[in-house]
């Protein structure tokens, strides 16, 4: 059974209906912890020694957040600045996240269908990701495929019921089974 | 001229005036009392009739020297000292020893006794500290190398003048020593020599006993009377008394003073004893200058100019020779080695005492006497005057770049950039949280006890509540940047703030309010850094009290900081009504329904009209 770590960034969590309903599918499950940034540190001061211990202890990080204006909340790119510490996650001695798997739960107003070069948004969602995807290659992770929930704006709450089984899942599988078989990305 | 009232308009107009022009023109405030010394001295207006009553005046105003010692001493702590003791000890012992040995030479080779040779030589060896000192301090130069080291050399020829007073009665050829003795008030004349020594440590042991566990009890106890005009008089005494112990045993009063100031140099009252004597240590001083203008004897010049003039210049130009010499060993640059050499070449206020006690002893004879009494005088006066002219001349041909860069090495008083007033839970706070991140406040405190418990635990905090201008001059407000003050009553707040506009306007200033009436007061006057006491604890409690309701943490967080940013706007608006009471119910009223408003908005989902981060829901009706 692998450790899973979800950095969870939301600065108005108790009005997103989505992220509530994708954080109960998974709260409750053993060995999956959740560490809410924004209340954790309101103020911005990140313990960088606490964040790199849980990082250690766990296999797989999940880094769940609203897809903001193409990003991640100011406070997610904060965590990344301080606590991916040249020397501990990357460079010379930056060995501690080798071979551990990442990848980004996002949720966006806008359905999946306007991410694509004939979209709304030009671009695909994995083409926005690709400053993550960068991080996790520089320190030697293994960069999986990201999860996606579009369209929250106008989501039925049944069918949010289903896509959060679907995160459930996803996440039981990467915890429980024996080889992970997803594409990732690693530098070779 | 007769009378108190008379003589003293007469010193004094002299005073201001000549004082006036000498600065308007850029020159040292010394030139000016010394040309008032000539002006109403026996050769031009006779108000004093003749030399030896410019000599009493110079006597009796010889203690602003001592008082002058007493305060350099306040500024420098024992470490500081400990670490001028090489300057002290090399350069200064080796000016006196040169000096002495070459002025010695000429005078034996110009055919005088070699008794009289070495007591003038002695003499001679000697600078004026209170010339010297006041004129550095007058341009700042205190702190830098060369002022330093003039500093180390008179702190030496001070030491030197006990062992030149004992040499003297050796070289009365005549037995003249009963005569001298009794006249130079030393009453352990009549002991052996061995027992004198011992009295002299003992009296230096007492004033550094005293300083340490006597001074500061009293102060204290005195400062507790809340009678200014108290601890005026404790200050003089301590001056008084140490430079009469000093006297009694035949060591110089004014190193026995600059020892108690470097003692006192920690006390919490080194600001406030500085402030008090100040005023008397620079009109004794002034005094004293138009005293040695008083007794150059024009009549003596007169009679044999050249003889009077080439013996000036010889022996100034000898002692800046050497000097000169002393400080090319020391490295010093060109323009720091002019100024430390012409500085100190003229000759000592002491010698007066020097010259008088030769006399006494027979060693001089009265033309003797006379004629090194004018030349001393001379040169006292000729050193400002030469300054200046170095100054206008060569100095300006001497400014380049690299002169600054070894302005200040280690300053003897680094002084702070924040002034904090009030060291009581309040201000500790902010002194501690200053201090955890490398700066240093002047702290002020107006509670005795406080400050001894304060200083127990390793604070520096000073005796004083900085309303005064003085005060405040003295802990450094000219040169501070920030001035804070963590007192609570208003009519402090007022007058720290009348003070600061008046005197400092570079000081921004920061003031601790109680409430919002008490910041409506402040901001009256013109103040924008005003921190109520209590809005920020206060806040923060609510926000643990929601967090612990369970609201999220980020968003009481935000809502915390647009609480105190919307009070403090409303202060701003409030402040206008605060005198119509009417009015000024309904504009609260109106305040206190906005922020109710706010806060509800947060609380019914719908964000309110303030806050649209994160706001989702106009999206999804489009």
């Amino acid at each position: 059974m692998r450790k899973i770590l979800v950095l969870f960034a939301h600065p108005k969590y108790e009005h997103s209906d989505a992220n509530q309903s994708l954080i109960n599918a998974i709260s409750t499950l053993e060995n999956v912890q959740i560490r809410d940034l924004y209340e954790l540190y309101p103020d911005f001061n990140i313990n960088v020694q606490e964040e790199q211990e849980a990082l250690f202890e766990h296999e797989v990080i999940i880094w769940q957040h609203p897809f903001y204006w193409y990003s991640c909340p100011p406070l997610l790119k904060q965590w990344i600045d301080l606590v991916l510490e040249y020397g501990w996650a990357y460079g010379p001695g930056g060995v501690f996240l080798k071979n551990k798997y990442v990848f980004n739960a996002i949720t966006s107003g806008g359905a999946k269908e306007v991410y694509a070069n004939e979209g709304r948004n030009r671009f695909s969602i994995e083409e926005f990701l690709r400053p993550f995807e960068q991080t996790a290659y520089l320190c030697n992770m293994r960069y999986l495929p990201c999860f996606h929930l579009g369209g929250t704006h106008r989501i039925s709450t049944a069918e949010l019921q289903g896509v959060s089984e679907v995160y459930r899942n996803l996440v039981l599988e990467l915890r429980d089974t024996k080889e992970i078989t997803f594409p990732f990305i690693q530098k070779s | 001229m007769e009378g108190f009232f008379a003589q003293s308009i007469i010193y004094i107009v002299a005073a201001i005036v000549c004082v006036l022009i000498t600065k308007r023109l850029g020159m040292s405030s010394i030139l000016g009392y010394l040309f008032a010394g000539v002006l109403i001295g026996p050769y031009v207006l006779k108000f004093i009739s003749n030399e030896s009553e410019g000599q009493d005046i110079m006597h009796g105003t010889e203690f602003g020297v001592v008082m002058m010692l007493f305060l350099i001493g306040l500024e420098l702590e024992p470490k500081n000292l400990w670490k001028m003791r090489d300057l002290i000890l090399k350069v200064g012992l080796s000016q006196v020893l040169i000096t002495a040995t070459l002025l010695f030479g000429l005078a034996v080779s110009l055919g005088v006794n070699w008794n009289i040779s070495l007591a003038v030589a002695l003499s001679m060896a000697l600078s004026s500290t209170a010339i010297v000192l006041q004129s550095l301090k007058e341009k700042n130069q205190m702190d830098s190398k060369e002022g330093k080291m003039s500093f180390g050399v008179l702190l030496m020829q001070d030491i030197a003048v006990i062992p030149i007073l004992a040499i003297l009665p050796l070289l009365a050829i005549s037995q003249a020593q009963g005569i001298g003795e009794q006249d130079h008030s030393n009453f352990l004349g009549d002991f052996p020599g061995w027992l004198q020594t011992v009295f002299i440590f003992v009296a230096i042991g007492v004033v550094v006993l005293l300083g340490r566990y006597a001074f500061g009890p009293l102060l204290h106890l005195v400062v507790k009377t809340r009678l200014r005009e108290l601890f005026v008089a404790a200050a003089l005494l301590i001056v008084t008394g140490i430079a009469f112990l000093m006297e009694l045993v035949g060591l110089s009063p004014a190193l026995g003073t600059f020892l108690a100031g470097v003692i006192l140099a920690n006390s919490p009252y080194k600001h406030a004893l500085e402030t008090d004597l100040e005023p008397f240590k620079g009109l004794l001083l002034g005094l004293f200058f138009m005293a040695v203008g008083a007794t150059i004897n024009f009549d003596l010049i007169g009679s044999d100019p050249v003889r009077v003039i080439s013996l000036t210049l010889g022996v100034m130009a000898i002692k800046a020779l050497v000097l000169y010499g002393l400080g090319l060993f020391k490295k010093l640059s060109t323009k720091q080695n002019l100024n430390f050499a012409f500085g100190l070449a003229q000759v000592s206020e002491f010698s007066f005492v020097t010259y008088s006690f030769a006399f006494q002893l027979e060693i001089f004879s009265k033309e003797i006497t006379d004629l090194l009494m004018a030349v001393t005088a001379l040169s006292m006066a000729l050193s400002p005057i030469l300054m200046v002219i170095l100054e206008k001349t060569i100095f300006k041909g001497l400014e380049k770049p690299d002169d600054r860069k070894e302005a200040e090495p280690d300053s003897i008083d680094s002084r702070n950039k924040v002034i904090l007033l009030g060291f009581g839970n309040f201000g500790s706070t902010i002194g501690r949280f200053l201090r955890a991140n490398g700066v240093e406040a002047t702290i002020l405190d107006s509670d005795p006890d406080r400050i001894e418990n304060l200083r127990k635990m390793g604070f520096k905090v000073y005796f004083g509540d900085g309303t005064r201008v003085d005060l405040l001059e003295s802990a450094g407000a000219e040169e501070a940047k920030i001035l804070v003050s963590a007192i609570d009553s208003t009519e402090h707040s007022k007058r720290i703030i009348k003070i600061c506009q008046e005197h400092f306007p570079n000081l921004e200033v920061l003031l601790r309010a109680r409430n919002r009436f008490d910041a409506y007061e402040l901001m009256d006057m013109g103040i924008r850094n005003i921190y109520r006491e209590h809005l920020d604890t206060s806040i923060r409690m609510g926000v643990d009290v929601l967090t612990k309701l369970g609201f999220r943490a980020y968003t009481v967080n935000r809502l915390a900081h647009q609480f105190r940013e919307y009070d403090e706007q409303a202060l701003r608006v409030l402040v206008n009504y605060k005198n119509n009471k009417k009015e000024y119910i309904s504009k609260v009223k109106k305040e206190i329904e906005m922020q109710e408003a706010m806060l509800g908005g947060e609380l019914s989902k719908k964000f309110s009209l303030n806050d649209h981060a994160w706001d989702s829901e106009q999206m999804k009706d489009n």
